[in-house]
Formats: C-alpha cells, structure tokens, sequence
C-alpha cells in the first residue's frame, strides 16, 4: 500500500488505525529494560519479533513516517508519526529498533553522513534488518562524554580502533554501532574526536555482557582490539566529531518525543514504578494510615513527573524554554522513581528483604529497592541534570573546565579504566 | 501558571498585576500587620472591578469568564495575588459566589451582586477541629429543618475573614448527608471569635453556631443532598490555594535566584558554589512541577474530567510538602536576613506555610489519593 502525496491526516490517521488493528498483537510498552533477569532465548525472540513488525510496518508505508523518500521514509510531517503514535496506543511496537536505531543513530546519519552511508544503511535500518547501538560511553568516563579515549589512528585508507565502550543495551543483538573515538591526542578534549560507524560482529570487536546486581544481562561492554574500519565508514569531518557529538546528545535527548521514532501515545507517561498500592494489599498493611500516606506519596510523584514532562515539553515546542529544560524532567523523574522503589520496600515491610514465592507484588520490592539509583544514574547523572538546569537553565556560573585548552593527552584521567 | 494564557486570561492577569503592584507594595503588607480586617474595603471593591470576584459566576447572574473555564481564569488572579503576598479573601468570596450562583442552589441573587461589586465579603464556613478537611462526611455540624426554617449547631474553624463577611455559607450535616446554608452576619447564636494566623494579613477566626435558624430558603442546593457540590466547592479551593502558592514559591524562588548572584561570600558570588547551584536545580524542578500539576488541576476541575479529584489532591500534596520545602530552602540561602521582619521572604514563606495547613493537609490528601485509587481499581 503505498502512501499519496495528497494523503490527508484524518484519512493517513483511519489508515493507520485500520491497520494497526488488523495487523499487530495487543500489548504495550511491557519491555522487561532492567526489571529483573531475562531468558535469552525469550529475549532473541522479542527481537525478532521485533524485526518482522518493523518490516511489516515499512511494507505499510508506516516506518519513517518522518525520513526522506530516497532513503525508504515517508517524507510526512511530524503529525503524522503522531497519528500513527495514537494509533499504535495499547498495541506492540518494536521498541529496541526505536531508539537507539533510529534516533539517535539514524538522526546523525541523516544530518553528517554521506550519500552512500545514508543509502546504504537507513533503509535497512526502516525495514528492520539493521539494529544499531550508540558506542559512546566508556568505563573511565561515566557521564564526561567527550573524555574519550576509545583511539582511532590512521593507516593508509582505513583507520585502527582500540579501545573499550560500555552501558550499550542490548548489543549482544545488534548489528551495528556509532562510535566515538579520539584521533588526536595533541588537541584540547572537545577538538580531537571523530565519529564512525561500524558492524558490531566482526573480528577484533568482543560484546561482552554485563550481568547486573540483579540478574539483567542487557547492558554490555565492547573490547575493540584492532578493528579496522575504512574511511568511507567516517561520519562527519576528522577531529571534528564533537560538532557531530552535540547534535548526537541532542537526539539522545530527544528520546521518543523524536518525530523519529514509532511509540504508543501516552506510554511515556505511563507508571513505569512499582505498584505501591499492590505491594500494601500483598504485605496486607492498607489499614495502615502511614502506609496510606506512603501509597499515596509514590502517587503524587508519578503524576507530578508526567504533568511536567508535559509542561516542559509544550515549552520546549513553543520556544518558551530551551531543549535544555529537558533536564529538569530528568532529574525529577530520577529522584522521584527513587523514591518510589524506597516507598516501595518501606511498604512491604520484611518481606521486601525476605519474600516466599506466593507474596506477590512484595517479592519485586527488595531487588528494585537495590536497584534504585539506576533511575539517577543512567542517560546522564543527576547531578549532571543539576549542572545543566543551573547552568543552562538558570544562568548560573559554569564549572571551571580544567585543561580546557591543554592536549587531551595532558589533562587529567582516571588511573585505571574498569577491567 | 499557564505556559500559553489566550490574550483575554493574559489581560485578565495584567490588570490585576498593575493594580497590586501599585497600590500593594511590600511595605503596605507589611503595615497590614496591625489592620483588623488586612485589607481595606475600597482595595477589596476596585479588585472587584478588575474581575476578582466573578469567574465562577454565570454571565445570566453578572458574572463572566474571560475563557470558557472561568477556575483556570481565577487561577491566574490567584497567581498574582501569591507573587505579591496580597491580602483579601479571594478564595472564600469566590467559592461562595460560585456556590450560589450554581444550577439549583436557589436564587441568592442580591448576595451575588454584593459579592460582585465588592461591596460585600462572605465566606465559607467548612472546617472544622479535628477533621480532616479530605472527609466532609465526618463533619459535627448539624443542620436539621424544623417547619419552615433551618436550624443550625456546630462549630467552624478556622474560618477566613468570617469577622470581615456579610454572610457565611455553613456546611454541616443533615442525617448521613450534607446541606449548605447561607447565614447572614448577626444572625441570632451566630458568633465569631477570632483566632491568629502565620500569614500577616488574612484574618481567621471560630465560628460558634448555637441554634442558629434561618428561613429553608436560606438553603443553598437541597438539604441533605449537597455532596457533589461541597466536594467540587472544596477541590475549587484546593487548586486556588495551590495556584497561590506557586506564585508564591515563584516570588521566592527568583529573589533567591537573583540573590545568589548578587551576595559574595569568599570572595565569589554564591551563584557559583555547586553545592548551591544544585539547590536552585532541585528547587526549579520542584517550582516547574508545582506550576504544572497546578495548572493540570485546573483545566480538570473547570473541564469536568474524570481525574479531576486525584490532580487536586495531587496537586495540594505536592505544592504542600514542596513549597514549604522550596521557601525554606530559599531561607536557608539567605541566611539570617530571611527571616528578619523588613525581608520580604517571610511574606512569602507564610503565605506558603498558609495554604499547606488550610484545605488538607499533604498528609490528609495522599490517605485521599489513596482511597480514589482503590475505589478506581475496585470500580
């Protein structure tokens, strides 16, 4: 079926909605992310999975709904990947092929990559048969992006990567990555790095799991040892990757607001903390006024997050904040999913530390409390939110930047890198 | 407050804010101090005039929205009133003359135009010692029909400006329901004694009723059945007092702001220690929160949505237990000049501090959050 020109929005948003109905499965956004341990074969199968419905949906004419004809898109504006959004409310979507693939990845393809990069990989990237990770954070660096010390050194028409990335998801599955290397050492930090891609399954590339305190496999770590990528696999200038760095972070930040990505209306929003009310009727303390209150409070943070995040977003959209105010949204969704896994584990009392099989929504409180701070660390710090409200936001003095104008070679570095 | 006012909200707000910046400095609210009743009835009837009194109330009775959701246009007045700490009883004015202009609550129409002019005041006489403002169900007093009449026993408080009003709208109970009356000032067994407030110009006080009778037609709604209109009466002051509130954190938070940038300590603006940086930080995104769950409640209340009741019990938690947070925050930043008299922030510190305490507690509204989300799951 393909898309006219002259399609209108209520006639794109009914054909959308037709279709949707008739050719996905009900579900939502129930990705397992860091809940828990998952089964690797059920996880190879959500893949692929996955991939079918992307291909389904660009068979459509549904996928790139935003991306330019030539590269497979459909060239429409951003309303329309809102209409099928609605559409696609309450039923699967291939999430994993979203973000990273097609925002941040394929968005920086878009604005720095050549002709033959774009043709080549955006439309396998639409049709599903490519999934992309962001190889951009290093264990020495945690959120100071631009320290990196992934190196890429030049031989005749291709170059040598050494190094290491982390915190990638999902790239035991993936075929390919955007990465972040430095290529000049004698540059100050921000004016010595260059982007390249490169295919995930190749010789010198080790995609190491990382098993997390609480069984999740899904991050993962890379060892490149002498991978060779050519020239024509270089996105953006030489040395000039910061340029493509800072419009890279941009679409990271842009996670599935991007007009990018297909996402469900309203599961943004939806309550991706525990259920508080659960966990009091399975600890059986819903008599309990203080555990009322405590119900109650993870509720008001819950609906708070999502009232700003619309508020905030509407601003961004009308220019009455700039997209830095993103990070307020950030922090306050880390602070307060925090403190919801802390309600949560208060409210079920012992059997938060100590559960039997039968105890119900109780026996998730202990792990997730263990894992509380991943709400404040992952996609960027807290405390780095705090900087960039303050600074950006609020105009305040920025931190003094030591080294700016120093080699990067001569600027301070953590002693060892993990592993 | 609202991020896209349509121009009339925006020239609804404007008139307001060029009204009390002019007559309503901190110095005269401070000199208020000492006023018996906080405001002066000329400042109370020129506000009037500027529309401080007449968004709830239908355009057949003299009133008029300036958009079709008159509560989100008085949450814009509400604002400015926080920004600048400024006295009168908009709140309780404004629920009543929207109580009594509602569909079937009987014609009170010459009260209404006393409230619209602002030549007279009245209040709501709701609650009461010992019960949470969340459970009216729970309240004493008792209205019960005796012939023709009404007769009322029990005791409200606090009351705002009861001592100031013409007339009170007393809610109590009649059997297992509620009932609204309105009590004229003077009224035989009708007494009003005054209590003390942190806020430096709105004026409290206990109101004694003691077989206090009026004629049935003083009923406002029908007797024994005025639930759903004392539960809406009672989230519409919810959301005022929160939209007062972030005007007030709003005030606070941006002479915090500029403050940090002006005082050096060490030889550095304080603007430029981290640790301080990531208080503003924080506090920003408690005063961003507070402004849109605010504003989420609003358009709820005014637009009849189904979650209105929960975003107003949200909306009062959060602003409750944040605002007070942010203002002592703010304190905190200042250093001891934050709480001296001839500072401005205690202003506003009291006017958050206020409306924590009045219309339910943080506490008293996440046990009701509680119950609506059990009543949801059962439903």
């Amino acid at each position: 079926m393909a898309t006219t020109e002259a399609e209108d929005l209520d006639d794109f948003r009914e054909r959308a909605r037709k279709w949707v109905t008739a050719n996905l499965r009900p579900g939502g956004a129930e990705r397992a992310g860091l809940r828990g341990s998952t089964d690797e074969e059920a996880e190879l199968a959500a893949v692929a999975r996955e991939r079918e419905v992307q291909r389904a949906m660009f068979d459509a004419g549904f996928a790139g709904i935003c991306f330019p004809k030539e590269y497979g898109g459909q060239g429409l504006p951003p309303a329309y990947q809102g209409a099928f959004n609605e559409a696609l409310a309450g039923y699967e979507y291939p999430g994993r092929l979203q973000v990273p693939t097609l925002s941040p990845c394929a968005a920086v393809l878009l604005e720095f990559g050549t002709e033959e990069q774009k043709r080549q990989h955006i439309p396998a990237m639409l049709k599903g048969e490519e999934l992309w990770m962001q190889l951009l954070s290093e264990p020495g660096g945690g959120s100071d992006v631009a320290g990196a010390t992934t190196t890429a050194m030049r031989d005749g028409e291709e170059w040598i990567l050494n190094g290491s990335k982390i915190w990638t998801t999902g790239a035991w599955w993936s075929d390919w990555g955007l990465c972040l290397t430095r290529t000049n050492w004698d540059l100050p930090k921000h004016r010595g790095l260059t982007v390249f891609i490169l295919p995930l399954r190749q010789p010198g590339l080790d995609v190491h799991r990382i098993e997390m305190l609480n069984g999740s496999r899904e991050f993962c770590q890379e060892f490149l040892s002498d991978v060779r990528v050519p020239d024509t696999d270089r996105v953006g200038d030489v040395d000039d990757g910061w340029t493509v760095g800072t419009r890279w972070m941009f679409h990271e930040r842009m996670l599935y607001n991007s007009p990018l990505v297909s996402f469900p209306a309203g599961a943004g929003n939806a309550a991706g903390g525990p259920d508080l009310l659960g966990i009091a009727r399975s600890a059986g303390v819903l008599g309990d006024v203080a555990m009322r209150e405590r119900v109650g409070e993870g509720r008001v943070l819950d609906v708070v997050g999502n009232c700003l995040q619309d508020r905030v977003g509407a601003a961004v959209r009308s220019r009455q904040m700039s997209d830095q105010a993103a990070a307020i949204v950030r922090l306050f969704k880390g602070i307060s999913a925090a403190r919801t896994r802390t309600l949560g584990y208060e409210i079920a009392g012992a059997a938060g530390g100590v559960w039997a099989d039968g105890d119900g929504a109780s026996a998730d409180a202990g792990v997730d409390f263990l894992m509380r701070q991943t709400a404040c660390i992952g996609g960027g710090t807290t405390e780095m939110a705090r900087n960039v409200i303050s600074e950006r936001v609020l105009g305040m003095p920025r931190e003094p930047a030591v080294g700016r104008d120093l080699p990067y070679r001569d600027v301070p570095r953590s002693a060892t890198s993990r592993r | 407050m609202l991020l896209e006012p349509l121009p009339d909200q925006e020239s609804l707000r404007d008139t307001t804010a060029k009204y009390l910046a002019d007559v309503m400095s901190s110095e005269q609210v401070r000199r208020l101090r000492d006023d018996a009743a906080g405001f002066a009835p000329g400042y109370w009837r020129q506000g009037a005039e500027l529309g401080w009194t007449s968004l709830l109330v239908g355009e057949a009775q003299g009133g008029g929205s300036v958009s079709e959701h008159g509560l989100v246009d008085l949450t814009l007045i509400a604002h400015e009133f926080g920004l600048r700490a400024a006295p009168g009883p908009l709140l309780p004015a404004n629920i009543v003359a929207g109580a009594l202009s509602a569909e079937g609550a009987g014609d009170h129409s010459e009260v209404v135009a006393g409230l619209l002019s602002g030549a007279s005041v009245a209040s709501w006489a709701y609650a009461e010692e010992a019960v949470a403002a969340t459970e009216p169900a729970a309240m004493a007093c008792q209205v019960r029909a005796e012939g023709d009449e009404l007769v009322i026993d029990g005791v409200k408080r606090p009351v705002e400006a009861a001592a100031q009003s013409d007339h009170l709208l007393v809610t109590g109970r009649t059997g297992d329901g509620l009932t609204q009356v309105l009590v004229a000032a003077g009224t035989p067994g009708l007494s009003v004694e005054a209590m003390h407030s942190v806020d430096l110009t709105r004026r409290f006080a206990r109101v004694e009723l003691r077989g206090v009778r009026v004629p049935s037609s003083a009923a406002v709604g029908s007797v024994g059945g005025a639930g759903a209109q004392v539960e809406r009466q009672f989230e519409q002051a919810v959301v005022l007092a929160c939209a007062e509130a972030v005007g007030a954190m709003q005030a606070a938070f941006d002479m915090t702001l500029a403050w940090t940038f002006d005082r050096y300590s060490f030889g550095r603006p304080l603007a430029s220690y981290q640790a301080l940086k990531h208080r503003c930080a924080d506090m920003k995104s408690w005063l961003e929160g507070a402004h849109a769950v605010t504003d989420a409640a609003a358009r709820a209340l005014a637009t009849a949505a189904p979650d209105a009741a929960e975003l107003a019990s949200v909306a009062k938690s959060f602003v409750g237990d944040y605002g007070a947070e942010l203002l002592q925050d703010c304190v905190q930043m200042h250093g001891g000049v934050g709480v001296t008299f001839d500072h401005d922030l205690h202003l506003y510190l009291r006017r958050v501090s206020l409306q924590r305490a009045l219309w339910g507690t943080p506490a008293e509204h996440k046990r009701r959050i509680t119950t609506l989300l059990e009543q949801r799951g059962d439903a």
